[in-house]
């Protein structure tokens, strides 16, 4: 048996609403992450989120059938409005969240210089890859976790893990985006909103579904035309990082960043434990419940199986990629790059 | 900060230029560009910085003779171990200035005076606070901050001994990947690449599926396709604190470009002279005014 050679992993899991709250829970999430209804979190998308009442509810309902919650406190505030932010991080300490997950300096210096035993996590938004970034965090402002970017295989994962003084947690399924976490303004660019200060990637209201008489569908965020579809073809999202693009090094049209698939990481789950990976967090707090209810089962089911010693059985989850088609991404091989 | 001279500087080459090009862009800059300030080094790809090695100390003496201050700038994204090292032996340099384009550069930075890159999020007074704190004396903004924020930002920190850079000309970073989107563009990946990017000496532009200009790539960074162009903001921006003015380098004309903006600066030319010097440039794409207003893209473009 191999199985004590793992430490048993935490299931991070996503928690748009508070319903989605307690189906992630009751699924078998060992611990879920949301945000407040505002600008402080990096899904800052109308309908979703929470209001103070609302968090203060789910996390007794979480405490109370021995789950996490972490609060998503992950957005760069702008000059001059770092009240907003200050209010999220203090109700976060006030309600008694499990840790706060911050990506900008000042916010993350706010919450360890006023509450130096509430836990840190570092956010994906921070883009620290290299153990020097992640020891910079550890040292300044005591963070305990990092939250990996989605840009280093396996094996650079295991080699961060020896360098550095807390915990890794590392995306394993869900919505890929193409660009490094915390350093992209593609949607600022063209919508006007920003990822980092406003929360806000490829906004429904700059979507735009265009139809010709062949009913070829074309998307479009803002004023650009992001991909083009036939009738047979399931359209995605209008996202500019898997959108389809002409340029002179190609004679067609080409995803230039990334094809519309969805990340999945389940075949290497028994790799990323012995990477030293022990928080598995999936994507999605804009997804419906009975997504979040069929992941998180999949994954906990997943994850029991590997600590028990068992081969993990996770077929069912290419049902809910993104067109039925699934990526590795950077985890696998250097050759993604 | 309002006491402190105004300067324009030049940024690091963003682009993949043959070597002895690179080496002659830089000896004309000594010798003919006005700006005050060069910042020096590879930020994008570890791979091609050994490209450049040969020609650094040249480089740097003729531009410390032309009494311009070098900054050296590290790597804006770090995940293998030749970036780690590519990094580490820029930040060790103790005499030198450096310029951190990522939080891995800071624990060798700390406890001497340093620049924060654009690539490194500073947004707000508190993180601006907590860099100056370990020694980091000048702040270049990231592009898309607007103006209404840099104001703000430049207010908020007027106890703190902090210089703030605001980029003013040149394509936008827009956004950073692990993965290298010439070597995509190429069929190719970026271990086997072979620097097929040095094509592209402004970037490798893409247009959407309709045909309209769009975005430009440049290894693993992404560009706007239009050029940043904030000659006529440049006064307003000084009004707000802002004291130091980056111009980005392109294959065109960068002495012109320098003498505009040191002109308007120093007084020598008006706005209106300033701005009509920039054009006929010959750029790959139109001048826009990029975030300044804090609007979308269709509205910016100037021409």
């Amino acid at each position: 048996m191999n199985d004590n050679r793992y430490v048993r992993p935490e299931l991070v899991c996503p928690a748009g609403t508070p319903a989605a709250l307690r189906t992630a829970v009751d699924a078998g999430a060992d611990a879920v992450y949301c945000g407040l209804q505002n600008a402080t979190n990096a899904r800052n998308f109308p309908g979703l989120n929470f209001a103070p009442a609302e968090l203060e509810t789910a996390i007794g309902y979480a405490h109370a059938r021995h789950a996490k919650v972490l609060l998503a406190v992950n957005t760069f505030p702008r000059a001059g409005e770092f009240a907003l932010w200050r209010e999220a991080v203090d109700l976060g300490a006030r309600l008694g969240a499990d840790a706060l997950i911050v990506a900008d300096l000042g916010v993350a210096d706010y919450a360890a210089q006023t509450y130096p035993e509430l836990r840190l996590h570092l956010s994906v938004q921070a883009g620290a890859s290299s153990p020097e970034a992640i020891r910079f965090y550890c040292q300044k402002f005591g963070v305990k976790r990092v939250v990996l970017p989605r840009i280093l295989t396996v094996a650079e994962i295991a080699d961060v893990h020896r360098q550095i003084p807390c915990e890794i947690e590392a995306f394993v399924f869900g919505n890929i985006g193409m660009m490094a976490e915390g350093r992209c303004s593609l949607t600022n660019y063209v919508c006007g909103l920003s990822t980092n200060m406003d929360g806000v990637c490829s906004p429904a209201a700059d979507v735009h579904y265009e139809e010709d008489a062949e009913r070829n569908l074309t998307t479009k965020l803002g004023p650009y035309v992001i991909d083009r579809f036939t009738a047979e073809e399931s359209a995605g999202y209008p996202t500019i990082c898997k959108g389809r693009y002409l340029c002179d090094a190609r004679t067609e049209a080409y995803y230039a960043f990334e094809e519309p698939v969805t990340l999945n990481l389940s075949a290497l789950l028994p790799d990323l434990m012995r990477a030293g990976v022990t928080a598995l967090k999936i994507e999605g707090r804009q997804r419906s419940r009975a997504y979040v209810k069929a992941v998180v089962s999949a994954f906990r089911n997943a994850v029991d199986d590997i600590m028990a010693g068992r081969d993990a059985s996770l077929a069912s989850l290419i049902a809910l990629t993104e067109g039925h088609r699934e990526t590795e991404g950077a985890y696998r091989s250097k050759a993604w790059r | 900060m309002n006491d402190v001279a105004a300067q324009i500087t030049l940024g690091p080459v963003l682009f993949n230029w043959q070597p002895d090009h690179w080496r002659d862009f830089y000896f004309r800059i000594a010798d003919e560009a006005p700006v005050q300030t060069v910042y020096l080094g590879e930020v994008l790809c570890s791979k091609r910085a050994p490209l450049f090695a040969e020609h650094y100390e040249a480089v740097t003496e003729r531009l410390r003779a032309a009494r311009k201050t070098v900054v050296f700038s590290t790597l804006s994204e770090v995940t293998q171990n030749l970036d780690r090292k590519l990094v580490e032996s820029v930040a060790a340099s103790q005499n030198d200035l450096v310029e951190a384009n990522d939080a891995s550069a800071l624990p060798q930075l700390a406890g001497r005076p340093h620049h924060i890159g654009p690539f490194i999020n500073v947004y707000n007074e508190r993180s601006v606070a907590v860099l100056a704190e370990s020694g980091a004396c000048n702040f270049c903004l990231p592009v898309e901050m607007p103006a209404a924020t840099i104001g703000a930002l430049c207010r908020e920190t007027q106890s703190l001994d902090a210089t703030f850079e605001v980029m003013v000309f040149g394509r936008m970073p827009l956004a950073l990947s692990a993965r290298c989107y010439h070597a995509r563009a190429h069929a190719r990946t970026k271990d086997s690449c072979r620097f097929v990017c040095e094509n592209d000496p402004d970037g490798l532009e893409l247009r959407t599926l309709s045909g309209q200009p769009f975005l430009a790539v440049n290894g693993i960074q992404t560009l706007s396709y239009d050029f940043l162009n904030l000659i006529d903001r440049v006064e307003d921006l000084r009004g707000l604190g802002v004291s130091r003015f980056r111009l980005s380098p392109h294959s065109c004309d960068m002495v012109r470009v320098a003498q505009a903006f040191c002109g308007l600066l120093d007084g020598t030319i008006t706005a209106t002279e300033a701005a009509e010097a920039l054009i006929g440039l010959n750029l790959p794409g139109p001048f826009s005014t990029g975030f300044y207003h804090g609007k979308a893209a269709l509205s910016r473009s100037l021409q």
